[in-house]
């Protein structure tokens, strides 16, 4: 059987062109610009100087806090500058830039290919090296995986869901990881669910990648407690809650985490991350990036060091088409528009997209028509319309009330709208106010 | 009939002087006294409920005004010295003179000044796009034209001037009553000390950037360079962060610092045009 999310969403053109090439290794970019916040929580505290030489894999920021990660050099070099530098979030931010020299790689990492598949760590363990390895979510939310890893008191997990459902159009950097790297992956699958003290897993995949649902199945039929479950093509099935929602049956409760309900969801490069870092001593330094655009030459997949540039990506995957009007980080439905080419690959870039001019603009905006377009696609069954004109007209207290906190910023209602209003622009206003006055009353 | 209609009338009144005394006993019981002196005051202020003074309303702050001690921490700034020397009087306490303040827009990144490096086409609210990235040009503090604090404002005293994209302050309609310094997510307003004939020097920068990034993003940014700072002869300018910052209660116009600015950063405003140099006057012209 199919499953599926069962309320809302969307049918986007899935335009999956770069499905069919392999990961291809990027080579080494003169410097790179490694930002010190590349998760979700505090910024890491910085390690280095200006001038130190560094090798591939030492630690350069150390986290802060326990909702925080390490930041690990992706190359080895001299340390030139650490200095404000512009990244994806759109605004400059703590950076270490280094100069690339050689490729030196400290030597616990284990760099064979050899698949080492028996488990011997204990739970903490597994958990303290996720922690120094600064694992974080590498579905693009880039929350720091040791956070999802320990069961908080008084809780139990029972599922841990490994999500290979990438609903993203464009995306293709967790299908081919699936395919290429689908045993080690499986392993990373199996330490996460021993951290989690958890026996059954399952792996949600769309069905739009009969290849990587045959490969894992086969995979798994000598797998005791770890099912796949093909799922329907539907945007955001990839939605952390959804996907439980798909699979389990359970609802994560409103302002509630996917454990409350049992539950713990990890991304296919997670998955691969951790197998990484708890077999192989190697922190995260690199991850797949999908390069692709509709004008662009060659859409590829790339495994790139972090803090390597935009543009080196690119040139590689045939350089910028003549009538770009667009760059995003991610895919096109939740990513973020990119201000310069010169911006760095951070943990949580799944992919750059290329747009060409004519779809770059958005529409003009007219009116609501009171339609209900957005209420019906909204995957948690929120009033997208009401939301906006609440949060426009500032009554935040209504739009608190209205449940505008559990928005997931999928942008199905924007995508959606005929009158072309820009409603997750609103939306995400209103949270922001919403989460400060939420602040302000403790 | 008779005898019916005699009965209605007094079971009626009856039942109305029951009712009536029981109202009055209630209304004496729980009799809630409030000042006279609140409606009194309430009724100097100037009634725009602008939230200027820290209060939600008028009568809040009238409310405030009769319970507080001495009037210091409390300022009217639509109704200014003139009414809170009133207020005072009702009230029979001290009066604390406050110098009257006037917003300042502390960007000159116009459309010239500042080169657009990007296109944005979203939602037309300063907040979101302050949320989203550095705005459409390269500079993360400038202006991002968009009018929130336009629309902030209750006094009709701010416009968006569409040849430069910023908002320009009317200073003569102006009460500094803070609503577009709360409204604007940047922090580039500031309410400054309203001089004589609204006389104003400062730096009209706020970008923290090194002084060659900053000058690539707009050719009016404060470059941290220290010359207005050496050259002040009252300490009233600062520096941190790369930028340079005039104390307004130090500040004593002297105006020397202005033409010493390389990147014209300093603005000097409502002054008679200088005699001596026939550049700078073109610049002060300008910016009348």
């Amino acid at each position: 059987m199919i499953r599926s999310f069962p309320k809302g969403g969307v049918h986007p053109p899935e335009n999956k062109l770069s499905a069919s090439r392999p990961i291809a290794p990027l080579p080494l970019p003169e410097t790179v610009t490694i930002p010190l916040s590349q998760h979700i929580g505090a910024p890491a505290e910085v390690l280095v100087n200006r001038g130190d030489t560094v090798k591939v894999g030492q630690v350069i920021g150390q986290h802060k806090g326990f909702v925080s990660s390490n930041i690990h050099s992706s190359v080895s070099g001299k340390v030139v500058k650490i200095d404000h530098v512009l990244d994806s979030t759109g605004y400059k931010r703590l950076s270490v830039v280094i100069e690339v020299q050689d490729d030196e790689w400290i030597q616990e990492i284990d760099r064979s290919a050899q698949l080492k598949q028996e488990i011997t760590l204990s739970r903490e363990d597994i958990i303290k090296k996720t922690l120094e390895s600064g694992i974080v979510g590498m579905g693009g939310a880039t929350f720091p995986s040791h956070v999802k890893m320990t069961v908080p008191k008084g809780k139990k997990a029972d599922w841990v869901i490994l999500n290979g459902v990438e609903c993203e159009p464009y995306l293709t950097s967790d299908h081919r990881l699936m395919i290429e790297k689908g045993k080690e992956v499986l392993v990373g699958m199996k330490l996460i669910m021993k951290a989690l003290g958890v026996e059954k897993g399952m792996i949600g995949i769309e069905k739009n990648k009969p290849d990587a649902i045959a490969h894992f199945q086969e995979l798994c039929s000598s797998e005791n407690g770890i099912e796949v479950f093909p799922l329907k093509v539907k945007y955001p099935q990839g939605g952390e809650k959804q996907l439980i929602k798909a699979l389990t049956g359970r609802e994560v409760p409103s302002g509630g985490l996917p454990i409350d309900v049992g539950v713990v969801v990890h991304n296919v490069g997670t998955a691969h991350a951790v197998y990484e870092a708890v077999q192989k001593n190697k922190p995260l330094l690199e991850r797949v990036v999908t390069v692709t655009g509709d004008h662009l030459e060659t859409p590829s997949n790339f495994l790139v060091r972090i803090g390597t540039p935009v543009s080196k990506l690119i040139e590689a995957a045939g350089g910028l088409p003549g009538d770009t009007g667009k760059m995003i980080n991610g895919g096109p439905m939740m990513g973020k528009a990119l201000n310069s080419i010169d911006v760095p690959v951070t943990k949580g870039t799944s992919g750059i997209l290329i747009i060409p001019d004519q779809q770059s603009k958005r529409k003009p905006v007219a009116p609501c028509i009171r339609c209900a377009k957005c209420l019906n696609v909204c995957p948690m069954g929120l009033e997208p319309y009401l939301l906006m004109t609440l949060a426009d007209k500032e009554l935040f207290d209504r739009t608190e009330q209205d449940r505008i906190l559990d928005c997931i910023e999928c942008g199905s209602c924007s995508y959606i709208c005929p009158a072309n209003r820009p409603l997750l622009d609103y939306i995400r206003l209103g949270k922001f106010r919403v989460s400060q006055i939420i602040r302000s009353r403790n | 009939m008779n005898s019916l209609l005699l009965f209605t009338i007094i079971t009626l009144s009856a039942l109305g002087l029951v009712a009536s005394l029981i109202l009055y006993f209630v209304a004496q019981k729980f009799k809630v006294y409030e000042d006279p002196r609140i409606d009194e005051v309430e009724d100097v202020l100037p009634s725009a409920n602008c939230g200027g003074c820290g209060f939600p309303g008028c009568r809040n702050f009238a409310e405030a005004l009769v319970k507080a001690d001495t009037l210091d921490d409390l300022f009217c700034p639509v109704g200014g010295n003139e009414t809170m020397a009133t207020v005072a009087q009702i009230l029979g306490k001290e009066a604390v003179e406050t110098e009257p303040k006037v917003a300042v827009l502390r960007c000159s990144g116009s459309f010239e000044n500042r080169p657009r490096t990007n296109i944005y086409d979203g939602a037309k609210n300063c907040t979101i796009v302050h949320n989203l990235y550095t705005g459409d040009t390269d500079c993360q503090y400038g202006c991002l034209g968009l009018g929130e604090c336009v629309d902030a404002c209750d006094f009709d005293a701010m416009y968006m001037d569409e040849s430069t994209g910023l908002p320009v302050i009317i200073d003569a309609q102006c009460v500094a009553c803070g609503a577009c310094v709360e409204a604007c997510p940047r922090d580039i307003i500031e309410l400054r000390q309203r001089n004589k004939k609204d006389r104003k020097i400062y730096v009209s920068c706020i970008n923290e950037d090194k002084g060659g990034l900053a000058k690539k993003y707009c050719a009016v940014a404060c470059i941290g360079c220290t010359k207005c700072f050496k050259v002040c002869p009252f300490e009233a300018i600062t520096m941190a962060n790369n930028l340079a910052y005039i104390d307004a209660e130090l500040c004593r116009l002297c105006r020397k610092c202005a033409p010493e600015c390389p990147t014209n950063s300093i603005l000097e405003l409502n002054f008679p045009p200088r005699k001596v140099k026939e550049e700078t006057k073109t610049e002060v012209e300008k910016s009348e």
